[in-house]
């Protein structure tokens, strides 16, 4: 008889924090320039170069700490990671493991009675490494813009059970880290990154399982597609007899399966020690009041805020706070004058429509509150049908162009022109004398096919309610 | 000739005052030191790298700044020399090491630009034990330094280079750093001042690190006025540097005139022990003798804890070395030997880069660091160390300052220190306390021995207490002389019966300045 077993999940999510500069030198983060322009003697690990520590990354990681409900340590100190490899210049990183900045604190996930709290083990700051780039005659070149961007790793407990659990984890956890501005959380950019702990554990045992590391995780796909993966493997090793072997695995996305990166014989031994060149950190009382005091609206506050104030539906306050962008868009959008219910209405829809189809981030939406407002007016005054309106946003959602230049150079603009609308309408008449019979034999379908093809020849620019008004006039 | 031999037998603020009174011109100086290079670097060997050529571009460059009034100050165009492990833009930085042969800093250290900007100039880069690591100056990939006052003897180390050059007059000021004593040690060795500041007050950017928590660059020069001239001068608080502090000004010159009467000296009886040559210990003591006579108040306590300095210091020193190190792989800079794939690079640009000794503290460090070992060995000498910096705390609520020996014999025979490393570090036994501590401490000269050779006196004062060093260097340099004074001093076994002390050091000048130019003229 096969057992059942319990998937048990922790995670451990990097995130880099948006600071202006680097975490131990006042080189500029900004990501995209050509490589080794954003190096200098001290990202590049020069003899006699030191670190010295970004006081706004030591900011933004308490900020994120707090939101976590953790402890901000009032002494935190940094250690030394050392590992040869030639994406880190001094081949050791500067991190935390021996006192961290923020510790034990919580995140809760699920709504209603699903609702459960995630505990978080800690939250330390650390250096990011370089990128190396491997080129087609085996060559490898380093890429050093990237060293010493700050990170944040952020470990969970491993209370989440499922792949839906860990994704509503990290997405919760986007979404606070983005309300705070501590970073832009981007999965593909590698700006977040995220390495799932899964092992399996006969259910209603205590102890845990033999679990495994998963990396190279870039997309939420990825995620769920790794965990069910993983947990396939190892139960198929389990229901075998055999062992789950504690190691490193890296995911293949295209492949849609991991392969063992080294296992924990061959874990390194990283020889971690207190890194000399930095004193420890002293958090004061004030200190961790101001960052609390300083600490913008979060996500539940705003969520009640939204029903309240502008009196939207529940589910709509959900899904417009999940981005702190979206919520800003509308906020700002409704504030124009136009109706808060509207605004919302066309996020909801064509909005998150289009930011899953073009698979953007909310914050990439360039659309304007001004032109957003403007489009809705248009709408509303009938200057352009709701058709071309669908179509100007989406125009505008990326490129935040003009409604009414669009409409203007695209003559977009609803035909008022009754005389225009009269010959088309007969036109359209002359041209499907079979619909025209099936309509008069009863048939509602054929009204409907002879509106659309009315506004096929009107190129969308006639109000649809306009059109069947005509029709019914020539055929009734 | 013998206007060029006054030049160098002048101490740093001398000469600067000479300059600055249009006495003794900046090129003047400069060419007096280069004439002294080509009659002893070939044997001495105290530099690693020199530019005459950029140093004489300077030293014009300065001579108009000094006429137009755009730089003064005490140091205002003397030559000085650096230690090669301390970054000059331009000028290429070894640390002895050929893994950095062909090191060229594209930056200078703190320190360095300090230096220059209080109008001096830097001719050469001077010899070290690689990276740092050494206490004879012999394990530079550069060869060894030579000790001035004889040449079959090391010069100490690791700042071997500077004081061998300041001995001998081929530079008039040296900056050194010190780590477990390699300021203090071959100051010592050859005669010379020699300072490791308060942890912290010395900017560390620039100097390449071999144990950061305990790197302290220093001045070493001739006199403690010039000590006090360098200090003040090189000494400032760094953003660049998070270890380094906040200090109020030093005013180092104002304490060399305040005497010690009140002032609570300490003799550790630990300092006093074993192996230490009695010569040495005699000069010591009677220096001890000399500064209760000017009314301090002696006192001999038990310290403790000495024994267990020199494993609790090379344990963290290898532990820190062994990651600080790590960044000379051949993929950045430096010396690259091309292996078969990235590993293999490592390794053999790493086993022909290092020299032993450096290899041998790294794999140190590596073990006591490692999983399992690290509580054992690296946790264990942090919590000793601990005990030792309470432990001076504690004494410094009694005691002003505390007075013993720099180093337990005078300067070693070259190629003497063997096959034996434990032995070697033994030698260290009265310096590194003071780095573990992170406290100031002076070595100054106190005598010589049967062989003529120079003793160190080892002064200690709590943590910012700089001052309560120089009052009591000062007073004590008054009494027995200077550096010149040294050169024309009666060696401790002519002597006799210690005792009187003020003819020990009170041979008068000119007597000196005729030793003097026996001393160093010939060779």
């Amino acid at each position: 008889m096969k057992k059942e077993y319990e998937t048990v999940i922790g995670v451990e999510v990097h995130v880099e924090l948006a600071t202006q500069t680097k975490i131990f030198c006042g080189c500029s983060t900004a990501f995209g320039a050509p490589p080794n322009t954003q190096v200098c003697p001290v990202c590049l690990g020069m003899p006699g170069t030191l670190p010295k520590l970004n006081h706004r990354a030591t900011e933004l990681a308490m900020a994120v700490g707090l939101a976590l409900h953790c402890e901000v340590s009032r002494t935190t100190r940094f250690d030394r990671k050392n590992y040869f490899y030639p994406d880190n210049p001094q081949n050791y990183q500067i991190s935390q493991l021996y006192s961290p900045i923020c510790k034990n604190g919580w995140l809760e996930i699920g709504e209603g009675q699903r609702k459960k709290q995630i505990r978080i083990h800690e939250l330390h700051l650390e250096e990011d490494a370089g990128k190396l780039l491997h080129g087609d005659a085996g060559e490898t070149l380093v890429d050093y813009n990237r060293a010493g961007v700050p990170l944040i790793e952020i470990v969970s407990e491993p209370d989440l059970r499922s792949s839906e659990d860990a994704i509503a984890f990290i997405s919760q956890l986007r979404t606070i880290i983005g309300y705070l501005g501590a970073s832009d959380c981007k999965l593909q950019e590698g700006s977040m990154r995220v390495d799932v702990n899964l092992s399996l554990r006969e259910a209603g045992k205590e102890c845990l399982g033999t679990r495994t590391e998963m990396k190279n995780l870039n997309s939420f796909r990825a995620i769920t597609r790794a965990i069910s993966a993983e947990k396939e493997r190892q139960q198929a090793l389990l229901d075998a007899g055999e062992e789950v072997i504690q190691e490193t695995r890296r995911w293949d996305d295209a492949k849609g399966c991991s392969v063992s990166m080294r296992s924990k014989e061959d874990a390194r031994d990283y020889r971690y020690f207190p890194d000399p060149d930095l004193p420890p950190v002293h958090i004061s009382e004030a200190w961790i009041q101001k960052v609390r005091d300083s600490q913008p609206e979060l996500r539940e506050e705003k969520q009640k805020r939204f029903v309240q104030e502008y009196g939207l539906p529940e589910y709509d306050a959900t899904l417009l706070t999940e981005s702190v962008h979206l919520a800003r868009l509308f906020e700002l959008t409704a504030a124009q004058g136009v109706q808060p219910k509207k605004v919302s209405n066309w996020l909801m829809g064509e909005g998150l429509r289009l930011l899953r189809e073009k698979e953007m981030d909310p914050e990439d939406i360039r659309l304007s509150p001004g032109h957003f407002a403007a489009l809705i007016r248009m709408n509303e005054d009938k200057k352009i049908t709701n058709a071309v309106a669908k179509q100007v946003f989406e125009a505008a959602f990326e490129e935040n162009v003009d409604p009414q230049e669009y409409v203007e150079a695209h003559g977009l603009l609803t035909v008022q022109d009754e005389g225009l609308l009269r010959k088309t309408v007969q036109k359209v008449i002359e041209e499907n004398l079979k619909s025209v019979e099936d309509y008069r034999k009863g048939k509602d379908k054929a009204l409907g096919y002879l509106v659309g093809q009315t506004m096929k020849a009107m190129k969308g620019q006639a109000e649809a309610l306009t059109v069947t008004a005509l029709l019914k006039e020539f055929l009734d | 000739m013998d206007g060029e031999m006054g030049i160098l037998e002048l101490t740093a603020v001398e000469l600067g005052k000479k300059i600055k009174f249009g006495e003794v011109g900046v090129e003047e100086a400069l060419e007096a030191v280069i004439e002294r290079i080509q009659e002893r670097e070939e044997s001495l060997h105290c530099y690693v790298t020199l530019d005459l050529e950029g140093a004489r571009a300077k030293a014009r460059l300065l001579q108009k700044k000094l006429l137009n009034g755009e730089v003064s100050g005490p140091l205002a165009g003397v030559p000085f020399a650096v230690k090669d492990n301390l970054c000059t833009k331009g000028m290429r930085t070894t640390c002895g090491s050929k893994i950095l042969k062909n090191f060229v800093p594209p930056y200078d250290a703190t320190v360095v630009r300090n230096l220059e900007s209080a109008g001096a100039f830097i001719l050469g880069k001077t010899n070290l034990d690689e990276f740092g690591m050494g206490n004879t100056t012999e394990r530079s990939f550069a060869g060894a330094t030579r000790n001035p006052w004889d040449e079959e003897r090391s010069a100490g180390g690791s700042s071997g280079g500077s004081a061998a050059a300041v001995a001998s007059g081929e530079c008039f000021a040296a900056l050194g750093t010190d780590t477990g004593g390699s300021i203090r040690q071959p100051a010592a060795h050859c005669g010379l001042v020699g300072l490791k500041p308060t942890y912290g007050t010395v900017s560390r950017y620039g100097l390449i690190a071999y144990c950061s928590s305990m790197d302290q660059a220093g001045p070493i020069t001739k006199d403690v006025r010039d000590c006090a001239a360098v200090m003040e001068a090189i000494a400032s608080y760094d953003e660049k540097d998070a270890t380094s502090l906040r200090r109020e000004p030093l005013h180092l010159q104002s304490a060399l005139t305040e005497g010690v009467s009140g002032l609570k000296i300490g003799i550790p009886k630990d300092y006093f022990e074993e192996k230490l040559q009695p010569e040495v210990e005699h000069a010591v003591r009677a220096a001890m003798k000399e500064l209760e006579a000017q009314g301090a108040i002696v006192e001999e306590f038990e310290l403790g804890l000495v024994r267990y300095a020199v494993p609790t210091y090379y344990t963290i020193a290898c532990a820190e070395a062994s990651s600080n190190l790590e960044r000379y792989d051949g993929m950045k800079y430096g010396l690259r030997e091309a292996g078969t794939g990235l590993h293999d690079t490592y390794r053999q640009t790493r086993a022909k880069g290092f020299g032993e000794e450096v290899k041998r503290r790294i794999l140190l460090g590596t073990f006591a660091l490692s999983e399992g070992y690290y509580e054992q060995y690296y946790l264990k000498a942090m919590k000793a160390r601990r005990l030792i910096k309470n432990r001076f705390d504690e004494v410094f609520q009694t005691y002003d300052l505390l007075l013993g020996p720099a180093a337990p014999t005078t300067a070693p025979q070259l190629g003497s220190v063997g096959d034996d490393p434990v032995q070697a570090y033994l030698a260290d036994v009265y310096t590194v306390p003071a780095n573990l501590a992170g406290i100031p401490a002076m070595s100054l000269p106190c005598g010589r021995d049967a062989q003529g050779m120079p003793i160190g006196l080892q002064l200690m004062a709590d943590r910012f207490q700089e001052r309560t060093i120089f009052r009591a260097a000062a007073t004590w340099e008054q009494v027995f002389g200077g550096f010149r004074q040294l050169r024309g001093s009666r060696r401790i076994d002519e002597l006799g019966q210690l005792g009187g002390f003020g003819q020990f050091g009170g041979t008068r000048q000119h007597e000196s300045k005729a030793r003097w130019e026996e001393g160093m003229g010939q060779a």
